[in-house]
């Protein structure tokens, strides 16, 4: 684990693309949680997308475009807390590849890379977040998305999260480490894959009987929600079978004494 | 009980009809628990062998040095190898292409007026399709291996690089000896069946003109081809019969003779979960005299076949790193549903999705470097740690660009399609323009009730997609 860095002050939010149009809450709880922890937070109006898509589906010149353009979107020395694996996995692992032929772009990504937080990483690693639990008993399972997991490294800070709340029970599921079959572009490319990954992966979690499944990549989350919605409506179900949540909603939930269930 | 059905005529299909193939397997309940229960069983096997997190990567780290090492000698290691074969006296042929491959075996075998050749497991054989070539010349080539034999008897390819009939459960196999070996009865008693397939074997051995093998490990400074394996099949191919034929494809190499046991380490419990195979073979010469065994003929065939293209591009000779131990298919997502055969290449799984481009060329394979989610599975556990979803990050690249003059691989820009180009070159000029982003997301929203209800194979198990009414950024102004 890296040295724990001085607490900082400010911090940057990079919402990603998914957050800001499909998730809007899960952005907006994480950003209240930051501030509860006393930090101003910043949310650049300018920002759109790390360009993962595009550079996953081997169009780098188009991802280039995009990522030159979110390099200009943090000049303060802060860091830039990313509430998605993936997308900060695409800015600290990726963007210096990308730019290997940029030398003045590539330092900036460089020296932004070393800035790049996951957002549980950023709670765990930066501020020892030490949350209080006011909720009821509850048993919840965690997806980690797999560039947390293995780009990023940061698949025990979730765990760790959720094991300090003192009323919550975290479920184990059989496979946890294996891929949610989302992978982008590969859901719709590959449909027929996808869907058996990601079929697997709902029943191993709604095999554990956890009362909701939380994960801290909502893109992750759309593909397990919407398999389980739609299961759910094969199956003429009104009530969701597993709902689900990203983890800094779930999280503040727990900890706001007005939001206590 | 429906098996991938495997055409018989072995010829590569185009990754044309992976999906299709793919979709097969998918859909047959009994076939994907299968599949899953044999990759639990040998992700089990493989944790059990590293129970040391730190030593596994110090391990893989040491690895992946002695493959970049020799790789970055390998003219010069090549040259040394064929020096010290020759003075050991095992004759060295040198192969560009499969059907130069199968005309120097055959050739050797028609020499010796063989009619029949017996094969250790060797992928490379099965990446020539030797067999067939045999057949047309009227040798016969018959598999050694317990699984290639009844994979061979099924008129199928091998499934899996290291277990060649995972895809098939014992009844079928039972079935199979019962209606293929003259005289057996129907059992589905494993053990009853091996000793049936051995026995069948075991004469073969004795009347064989020609033993066929592959190679692991070919170490240049002493000229030893080295060929791990568990059933003693290899070791009788390569001793019993008077010639004894090695192919090998040419990154196959080592230096040092201190190259092959961390290697051998790595590969062994990698592959299976031992910590070592049950027979280790080292060969270095042809019989001498006054020795009671051993072929008194020994030959190398050493395979390009695109391999010298990947060599030449910085990024893409990491593939040539590999050891052919499986775990990338065993550790992934993909293969564990679909298994080998959907494939249509002789490498299946990761690996095969990142080799078989350059053997087959990108015409045929550009689909196949779509099957994958970049989970990392395979890169994870990858013994000597090819970056494989890096690598298939750029392959597709080389697949859907523009077709370049001088590409780095044949068959660039198979894949491109112009409309999927544009539409990339719009999502770039969108989400790098703020002003862009910002009226394109705000009309997402605002609209969101004419997003479509079917969203391509998104829909077929999942609830359509639909932005949420507001954007983070209206709720961060909104409590502003």
């Amino acid at each position: 684990m890296p040295a724990q860095s001085a607490r900082p002050t400010d911090v940057y939010f990079f919402a990603t693309c998914v957050v800001d149009q499909f998730f809007p809450g899960a952005g907006m709880d994480a950003i209240t949680l930051l501030e509860r922890q006393g930090i101003r937070v910043h949310f650049p109006e300018e920002q759109t997308c790390c360009g993962q898509p595009a550079y996953t589906s081997g169009f780098p010149d188009e991802a280039r475009k995009v990522a030159a353009h979110q390099l200009t979107l943090f000049p303060n020395d802060w860091p830039v807390v990313v509430p998605s694996g993936s997308c900060a996995g695409m800015m600290k692992h990726h963007y210096p590849t990308l730019f290997a032929k940029d030398p003045a772009r590539k330092t900036a990504a460089e020296k932004l890379s070393a800035r790049i937080y996951e957002f549980t990483q950023f709670l765990v690693e930066v501020l020892n977040f030490q949350p209080e639990d006011v909720g009821g008993e509850c048993t919840v399972v965690l997806h980690t998305s797999c560039s947390a997991r293995r780009e990023m490294g940061v698949h025990l800070t979730g765990r760790r999260l959720l094991g300090d709340l003192a009323h919550v029970t975290v479920a184990q599921q059989d496979h946890e480490s294996e891929c949610c079959g989302f992978g982008g572009t590969f859901s719709v490319k590959q449909p027929e894959i996808s869907a058996a990954m990601v079929e697997d992966k709902v029943k191993s979690l709604k095999a554990t009987g956890a009362e909701r499944v939380v994960s801290a990549d909502c893109g992750c989350l759309m593909n397990i929600l919407g398999h389980t919605a739609w299961k759910d409506q094969q199956e003429g179900r009104a009530k969701p079978s597993l709902p689900g949540e990203h983890i800094a909603t779930f999280l503040l939930r727990r900890t706001a004494k007005e939001n206590a269930q | 009980m429906n098996a991938p059905q495997t055409p018989h005529a072995l010829h590569f299909m185009p990754s044309a009809g992976f999906r299709a193939r793919a979709r097969d397997v998918v859909e047959n309940p009994f076939l994907r628990q299968s599949f899953r229960g044999a990759m639990d069983f040998l992700m089990s096997k493989r944790a059990a062998q590293f129970p040391d997190p730190e030593e596994l990567e110090s391990l893989r780290s040491l690895g992946e040095r002695i493959r970049q090492y020799n790789l970055a000698k390998l003219p010069e290691l090549l040259e040394t190898l064929e020096t010290n074969l020759t003075r050991n006296g095992i004759k060295v042929h040198w192969a560009e292409t499969p059907e130069e491959a199968n005309a120097i075996i055959l050739g050797i075998c028609q020499k010796h007026s063989a009619r029949l050749m017996v094969k250790g497991k060797s992928m490379v054989s099965e990446e020539i399709e030797l067999n067939h070539a045999a057949e047309a010349a009227g040798i016969g080539a018959l598999e050694s291996d317990m699984g290639e034999y009844i994979v061979q008897l099924a008129g199928e390819k091998p499934s899996h690089i290291i277990m060649p009939a995972i895809h098939k459960t014992k009844e079928q196999i039972a079935k199979l000896f019962h209606e293929n070996v003259p005289g057996v009865e129907y059992t589905d008693n494993v053990d009853a069946l091996i000793q049936i397939g051995r026995q069948v074997l075991r004469e073969k051995f004795e009347i064989a003109d020609i033993g066929l093998s592959g190679v692991n490990f070919a170490v240049a400074e002493t000229g030893t081809l080295c060929l791990v394996e568990n059933e003693g099949n290899g070791r009788m191919c390569t001793t019993a019969p008077p010639v004894h034929i090695a192919i090998t494809g040419i990154e196959k190499i080592v230096e040092k003779l201190e190259h092959v046991p961390p290697l051998l380490s790595l590969l062994t419990r990698s592959a299976t979960g031992q910590n070592i195979s049950t027979y280790f073979n080292m060969i270095s010469r042809p019989r001498q005299p006054g020795e009671k065994d051993g072929p008194g003929e020994v030959h190398l065939v050493l395979l390009d076949n695109g391999r010298s293209q990947a060599y030449a591009d910085e990024q893409l000779r990491k593939t040539l790193q590999c050891i052919r131990c499986g775990a990338c298919m065993n550790h992934c997502p993909v293969y564990t549903r679909i298994g080998g055969h959907a494939y249509g290449t002789t490498y299946p799984g990761p690996i095969g999705k990142i080799i078989s481009p350059h053997m087959l060329g990108l015409e045929a394979t550009a689909g196949l470097t779509t099957a994958s989610s970049l989970c990392g599975a395979c890169g994870e556990v990858c013994p000597v740690k090819i970056p494989i979803p890096d690598l298939l990050i750029r392959l597709r690249e080389e697949a859907f660009s523009e077709p370049q003059a001088n590409p780095a691989m044949r068959g660039q820009g198979a894949g491109h399609n112009g409309l999927i180009s544009a539409v990339w070159r719009g999502w770039s000029a969108v989400y790098s323009s703020p002003a862009l982003y910002r009226t394109a997301s705000w009309l997402a929203s605002r609209f969101r009730w004419l997003t479509p209800r079917r969203q391509g194979g998104w829909t077929s198990v999942r609830t359509p997609l639909q932005p949420a009414p507001k954007r983070l950024r209206d709720l961060i102004k909104e409590r502003n």
